[in-house]
């Protein structure tokens, strides 16, 4: 099943204690603040997960693939994530190199 | 921002909890967030982004150093993708 943030507020609810209108609210502040600094162009760097950086796209040539028209697509700033090494090691040895 | 500055912002935003929960409540997201995707399972954030894995197959690459030939088996790893509301308030203004 998917994880939402119905599941990380029940999670803070049961594990750290905190009330249910706390554990939502903090749901939401975790991710807002996280927004936040991203759009203020700060990079986010959270130690044993990840890090979300910001990329600085120019205009380059696109096209509608329903017309085949061409159209630019404009200079952009995007979200990028590249997760830690721990987090990788975790994923790769659940699989322990077999497929799923 | 790193976690620390993570946490002392949450901290600042429910002056009711002491630091300690907001530290402990950004382990416990990030924590769950891990084992989720180490259980090949998705995360969902509206207004955040999604993260899910990425299949990458077996290949022949090469030792840097000394050249030599290795296999390196298939593996998943970690993509996440922004959503709408992420990707609309870090793209420039205009």
């Amino acid at each position: 099943m998917t994880l939402t943030k119905a599941d990380l507020a029940d999670m803070l609810f049961e594990q750290v204690g905190l009330n249910k209108r706390e554990a939502k609210d903090m749901v939401e502040a975790f991710f807002e603040e996280v927004r936040s600094a991203l759009e203020e162009g700060d990079s986010v760097k959270l130690s044993g997960f990840g890090n979300f950086e910001l990329r600085q796209k120019s205009e380059r040539p696109g096209r509608n693939p329903k017309t085949g028209e061409e159209i630019p697509i404009t200079a952009r700033r995007v979200v990028t994530f590249h997760a830690s090494q721990k987090l990788k090691l975790k994923v790769e040895e659940h699989y322990g190199g077999t497929a799923a | 921002m790193t976690k620390s500055e993570l946490i002392a912002k949450l901290a600042g935003r429910f002056p009711q909890l002491v630091v300690k929960d907001a530290e402990l409540s950004v382990k416990a997201i990030l924590d769950a967030m891990a084992d989720k995707l180490a259980t090949g399972e998705r995360i969902e954030i509206r207004g955040f982004g999604s993260f899910s894995l990425n299949y990458r197959p077996p290949r022949l690459g090469r030792n840097p150093k000394t050249g030599a030939k290795v296999q390196v088996p298939e593996k998943y790893v970690p993509h996440f993708k922004a959503g709408k509301e992420l990707r609309e308030r870090v793209d420039f203004e205009d």
